[in-house]
Parts: C-alpha cells; structure tokens; sequence
C-alpha cells in the first residue's frame, strides 16, 4: 500500500536515493506527507529512516561524501533544485534532535536565536515570540521568571521542549523530529507527546521514532521503512490493526527489529 | 596455595600498583615543586628583615660590625664557622666574611650600631661620630639627628628632581629638535628657508634655557652636598659620608620586632615601586615588573587573536586532507623549537628586516642611527607572539573539535549560515578551551628570557615603555624584564655575593606574576565554563 496519497499534501518525495559515497542507503523512496498532520517513520534501526528525516532540510548536505538523487517538493518546488535558498528552506522546515542541544544561552536567546539570524532586531516582537512559542511548547509556565536564566540549567525534558520552542519560533510548515523522546523518561515522553499532539494543529509534523507504542499514539500516519525501501504508508490506524505486507506485520507484531 | 594465587591474582587484576606508582608519581611532582618553591621564599623572603648587627670581638685582630648569615663547619671540620655581612664595601672591598668560630672572643649588640643603605658602594655598618654642613647644626649626634637632618636633604633633593625633571623635559625638546633638522636637512630644505631659521632660533632658545637649568642644578647640588656625616667602623677606621649619599639610616639593635615589620613591609613596598640601584643589586623592581607585565601583555595581544582565527580556518574551513594534516603536525611541532631560535628569527626578521624597513620608509633621515631597526618591546613581544601561536591554535582547535555535533545542526536547522554558527554558538562554547591556550602561552612567555636577550631587553632602561611624552605608547623602547634580570644580577654582576638575596626575590617575584596572571585568567575561565558548557570540557 506504498501508492496512499493523502491529501492537502505539503511535503511530496518522488524516486529519493540517497548515496553514502558509492554506497546507496534509500533505493527510491515516494511518499507524500498532509498538512497539519503527524506522520510517523517507523522502521527497524539502520532502515534510513533518520538519513530520510534528514533529507528534507537538507540536512545531509553537511556530510561531504553524501550524493542525492529525486525529488522533494515543498509546496511544489524542488528542494533539490539549484536556485534553492538553504537558508530560507530550513527556516520552513524546522528540527528537533534526538539529543537535546539548546546553545549555551539564555533560554530567551534560545527562542529568538532563529529570529536573531534573519537580522530580525525587533524587541517587541522577540518578546512576543517567546512568549507565544514557549506556550506553544508547552514551557512558559515553567520558566517565565527565568527566561534570563541560562538555558544549561533545564531538566532534560525542559530542554527538549526548549528545541521545540525554538523551532516553532520562525513560524515553520514543517518540524521534523528524529526521535524525540529517545533520550527522556517516560513522564517527559509523555508531556512532549501531548505537545505533538497540540502541535499538530497548526505544523505539518514528521517524527522518526523507534517506539511503535509512541507512533500508534501520536501519528495520523505511519510510514513503514525497511532496508531503505519503503514497505508501508497508510493511516496510522489502518496499518497497525491491519497491515497488508507481511514484513510490516512482522515488525509491528514484534518479530524481528 | 590457592587461596594465596586467588589473592595476588585479585591483587594484579584490582590494579593495586597501579594505584601505588600513579601516587607516587602525583606526590613526587608536587614534592619538587613544593620544594623549589620553599627555597626560593625563604631565600627571597628573608632579605628585608633587618637583623641585628653584631659587634664581634676577635682573639688577635680588631673586632668588626656584622650581620649573622649562617653558620657551618669550617673547612678543617674542626668547628663551627660563620658568615657575616660586615657590608662597608669601599673600606673592605668585600661585603662578606668567615670568621672561625675558635676566633671568636665574644659578640656584642650595641645599641648605637647604625645600618646606612647607600646611594653607591652598599650598606655601611658604623657608628655616627660627627656631621657637618647645611641641615645639621642644630640635630643632636645620634640616629634620630641623623634621620632629621636626612629628611631635611631629602626636601631639598626632591626639589632638585623637579630641575631635573625640567632638564629631562628641555633634552627631549632637543632631541626632538635635532630630529626635525635632520629631517629637512634631508630633504634638502635650503638653509635659508623660514622653518630653518625658525628651528634654528628655537635651538638656541632652549640650549640657553638647558645651559641655564644645568648650572643652576650643579650649583644646587654641590650645595646639598656639603652635608656631611663622619662614621666609625669597629676598627675605629673613618669615614665620611655626603648625607646626599645615604639613602636611610637605622639601628637594627634598638627595632622592636614590630618596628621590624613596619621596617619589613616598607622595604617590600619599595621593591615593587622603586627604581633599581647599584647596577641592579639593590632597591626596587618597578621597571623590570612593568617591561614584564607590558611584554607578556602586548604579546598576548598578537598571539591571541592570530591562533584563535589560524585555529578556526583550520578546524572549520580547510577541507581535512594531507596538507591540513602537515599544517597541523607543523604547527604542533613549531612549539617544539628552542626559543632562542625564535630570537634569531625575530631579531632577523623583525628587528632587521621590518625594523630597518620601517626605519628606512619613515626615518631615512636618522640612520644609521636606528629606530625601530633595533631591539625594543614590540619586536620582543612579536617574537614570543610567534613562540606561543601554537599553543592557542592547538587549544582552541582542540576545543572547537570537543562541541557535539547536534550544537552544529541544531544552528544549520535554524537556517544559519556557517559563520553565524561560528561566531554565535562555536566560538562562545571554546572560549574556556582558548582561555586555557592563553594561560599556556602567558606561563611561557613570562618564563622566557633567551629570546629577548637578542631582541629588546636591557640590563637597565632608560625610560619606561610609557611615558607623558607623544605618543605616550614607546613600543621601540627597550625594556626590562624580571627573568632576564635573575640572570643578569645572578652571573652578570661583578658582586653575585651580594646580588644573591635579590635573585631570589626576583624569582619569587616572577613566579608570583605569572601566578597572579594566571589566576585571573582561570578565574575569568571558569565563568565561561559555568556559562557556556555542560561542564564537560
């Protein structure tokens, strides 16, 4: 069922190969992703499923050896085209790592450090945006008497949520997420994943995870990877109560991963 | 037997010598430092304490005045011999002596026992017999007249420092003056222009006015000098003594040990703000902590900003391959040359070859007479510059290649550039590690003193590398340095006997610098640790 088309697609993947050095790790992957939902990347680990998160924000560009061949369409255009502005792109297509990584700055600088490097100097506005996306977060009322305070000082979850504000605060379509609640306890996982779940209303969200539980969870749908193929792509409730391809079925069942 | 094979197996497997041998090594390190450091104070802390002078009476010679330094056993080890100051150089030609303990009649301390620190030939231990002259008609003959008619003099010399400070005013103007004709000389200005005959006339303004002043001063001085005190060594030798000459008076055997201290930390004060006398072996260090201080700061001024940014090209910019690899292992290595070398170099390079090209392009009309094309503070601290650049770039490079790359990404993902990243994240996270490099390159430079030998520093300077004359910054000037100094004073002076206490003192000195320099720089190190990092560095 790898042909799902959902609509109101915002982010379209055509034949992706992705090559480390001569060596392919995604064989032609097409998927589409709808706006202002949660799309799941499940897989088991080596599948390339965070090597696929990365090539939407192109941030496999950093890898030296790394060689992309297809098409990703934001909004219709080629991401991979020449005229392409990185900078512009990863504005709109925004990322939470698996391991939290706030820079060593108040957790105000740490929101509007997106605003900062666009040149945007507005006071009123950093104030706004701070507020708003550490609402959005999920934070605000944690650390709105320390917002001076260095960001080095939040608990591991505080953080993660930190990187979320941040992301958010350049108003993106897109936040991927690899694996963001990999590095939390289970009382964290679960504010972020009810973050996910607010956040949906108003970001496209694509979250790499491992934990099958969490994407049945969070996802309206799920992307089955395997070996850098795509196996299954369909509504997350579909797929896991009935998948249609024996390896998903495996995987989701616990056989093998 | 097993059980025993199962406890020395544990025994090795535990690493129990390891342990021990690491140990061992921590405590041995610390053991020769802490030794090194316990000579050198209690050498050098001991030399202001005025001690007691001590009339010793002998079996068969006359009895002298002297300071107890130490005792041991004499040279037949058949008893105790001592060693005292008995100072009065110009009388003795020594300022020491070993006087066989069998000798010895008996020791006395008078009361009336006076030290005087003299402006020439050292201390003189006598006692006061008469004083003539200006200032001391009405003093009584003992200390306390002395020290009044001392301080008497002293006014009066302080208020011909101020002629002098005139004098010194009137040869700058000179020389500036013989400066600017040589200039239009030069440029072959004809003798009759107006700036000619205007320079022409302001030289003979202010050779009037220099003449002037220097009359006036010798005539002042020669009248100060007629102050005269006569003193009497144990043997009953006189001496007289121009109170000009003496630069304090007292009686060791009358201080109570507070006195002592009071007396202690005055001298202290004076090595860190006087002027050395006697070819360096007395008085203070001011000049040599100031040219020390200023060159480890000017150097820092180079070295810093030119390893940090080598650093960042080589970490962040050049593509990793088989030259960057070279560079690095080049770079590694330079910190491995003897520094002298880097003096040559220096003294080659920039005094030689920039120095005289400067020389050449703005001064053409001195030479030979150079200016910058000789040793002096800037060519000085440009060498050791090029000494410690290594050390800051491998640091900072070190440090740059310690951040987690998620600190990278999670920057690119927000849509900055590279160099945003850099200067906005990166480079705010290696501050402690460039930090570190400095205190590194700071500890060497101060510790340095073969390179300057060839390259600006001088035994005794003139003029400090700032002063209130345009532009007020000296950078050509040559300048003291306080190792350069242990050396000279240590081997260089025609008395190491009585240089010996302030060797010590000026290596405590030293130490104490690059301790407190340091001390600063880690303190300001560890406030960029608290608030840059994870405390993982």
């Amino acid at each position: 069922m790898t042909d799902y088309k959902p609509a109101n697609p915002v982010l379209e993947v055509q034949d992706l190969r992705f090559y480390y050095g001569d060596s392919r790790a995604i064989h032609g992957v097409d998927i589409t992703f709808p706006e202002k939902q949660v799309t799941a990347l499940i897989g088991p680990s080596g599948c390339g499923k965070s090597t696929l998160l990365r090539c939407f924000n192109r941030m496999n560009d950093l890898i030296d050896i790394s060689r992309v061949e297809g098409k990703v369409l934001l909004d219709g255009q080629n991401i991979y085209d020449k005229s392409t502005d990185i900078i512009e792109l990863r504005r709109q297509v925004g990322m939470v790592f698996q391991k939290s990584n706030p820079f060593p700055k108040s957790i105000y600088e740490n929101v509007i450090y997106g605003l900062r490097i666009a040149g945007e100097k507005d006071k009123a506005l950093f104030d706004e945006r701070v507020e708003t996306s550490l609402r959005g977060a999920a934070l605000w009322d944690e650390v709105k008497d320390r917002l001076h305070d260095s960001a080095l000082g939040l608990s591991g979850g505080q953080m993660q949520r930190l990187c979320i504000a941040r992301a958010i605060a350049v108003n993106p379509k897109v936040i991927l997420m690899d694996e963001p609640c990999s590095a939390l306890d289970p009382k964290s996982t679960a504010r972020v994943e009810e973050l996910i779940g607010e956040l949906r209303k108003n970001f496209t969200i694509i979250i790499v995870t491992h934990n099958m539980q969490q994407a049945a969870r969070v996802s309206d749908n799920t992307a089955f990877l395997f070996e850098g193929n795509l196996i299954e792509y369909g509504p997350t409730d579909q797929l896991f109560v009935k998948p249609q391809n024996k390896q998903t079925e495996d995987y989701i069942t616990g056989r093998f991963g | 037997m097993k059980n025993r094979n199962e406890a020395l197996d544990s025994y090795w497997r535990i690493g129990e010598p390891m342990v021990w041998i690491s140990a061992t090594a921590l405590a041995l390190t610390l053991l020769s430092a802490a030794t090194l450091l316990i000579v050198i104070m209690v050498n050098g802390l001991g030399v202001f304490w005025p001690s007691d002078i001590e009339k010793v009476h002998l079996k068969d010679r006359p009895p002298v005045f002297g300071q107890l330094i130490r005792t041991e056993e004499n040279a037949e080890k058949t008893g105790l011999r001592r060693q005292y100051k008995i100072a009065n150089r110009d009388l003795y030609g020594l300022d020491f002596r070993w006087i066989d303990e069998s000798q010895i009649d008996e020791t006395q301390r008078p009361a009336d026992l006076i030290v005087l620190e003299r402006v020439e030939h050292g201390d003189f231990y006598g006692r006061l017999k008469t004083m003539t002259g200006p200032h001391t008609e009405t003093s009584a003959v003992d200390l306390a007249g002395l020290n009044s008619a001392l301080e008497k003099t002293t006014v009066e010399l302080d208020q011909l420092s101020e002629l002098e400070d005139k004098l010194s005013d009137a040869s700058y103007r000179l020389e500036q003056l013989r400066l600017k004709q040589l200039k239009l000389d030069y440029d072959n200005a004809p003798v009759d222009t107006a700036a000619q005959s205007q320079l022409q006339r302001d030289k003979a303004e202010l050779d009037r006015e220099f003449g002037a002043l220097i009359t006036l001063q010798t005539r002042r001085l020669a009248e100060v000098r007629k102050a005269k005190a006569i003193f009497v060594d144990a043997a009953g030798q006189e001496k007289e003594i121009s109170l000009v000459d003496i630069f304090q008076a007292y009686a060791p055997n009358t201080m109570s040990t507070g006195d002592k201290v009071v007396f202690y930390l005055h001298k202290l004060a004076e090595l860190f703000i006087g002027e050395p006398r006697e070819s360096n072996t007395e008085g203070g260090l001011f000049p040599a902590i100031f040219g020390t201080v200023m060159l480890i700061f000017v150097m820092s001024l180079f070295s810093f900003p030119l390893g940090v940014i080598a650093a960042i090209y080589l970490r962040e910019y050049a593509k990793e391959g088989v030259v960057v690899r070279i560079v690095r292992i080049a770079v590694n290595n330079l910190a491995g040359i003897p520094s002298i070398v880097y003096g040559i170099f220096g003294l080659g390079f920039f005094v030689y070859g920039i120095g005289h090209g400067i020389d050449m392009l703005f001064f053409p009309e001195r030479t030979p007479t150079p200016t910058f094309g000789t040793g002096g503070l800037l060519w000085a601290s440009l060498t050791l510059a090029l000494l410690t650049v290594p050390v800051v770039i491998v640091s900072t490079e070190e440090a740059l290649g310690a951040i987690p790359r998620e600190m990278r990404e999670g920057s690119y993902a927000l849509g900055a550039t590279k160099f945003q990243t850099l200067y906005r994240v990166l480079l705010p996270m290696t501050s402690p590690g460039i930090m570190t490099g400095l205190i590194l390159a700071m500890a060497r430079a101060a510790g340095e003193v073969a390179p300057l030998m060839i390259t600006g520093v001088v035994k005794l300077a003139p003029a400090l590398p700032i002063d209130g004359n345009f532009p007020f910054l000296h950078l050509d000037r040559k300048f003291m340095h306080l190792g350069f100094h242990i050396y000279d004073i240590g081997f260089q002076s025609p008395n190491v006997e009585a240089a010996k206490p302030m060797v010590f003192v000026t290596t405590l000195l030293l130490v104490l610098i690059v301790l407190l320099m340091s001390s600063v720089a880690i303190g300001l190190r560890n406030r960029m640790k608290k608030r840059y990092t994870f405390g993982t560095f």
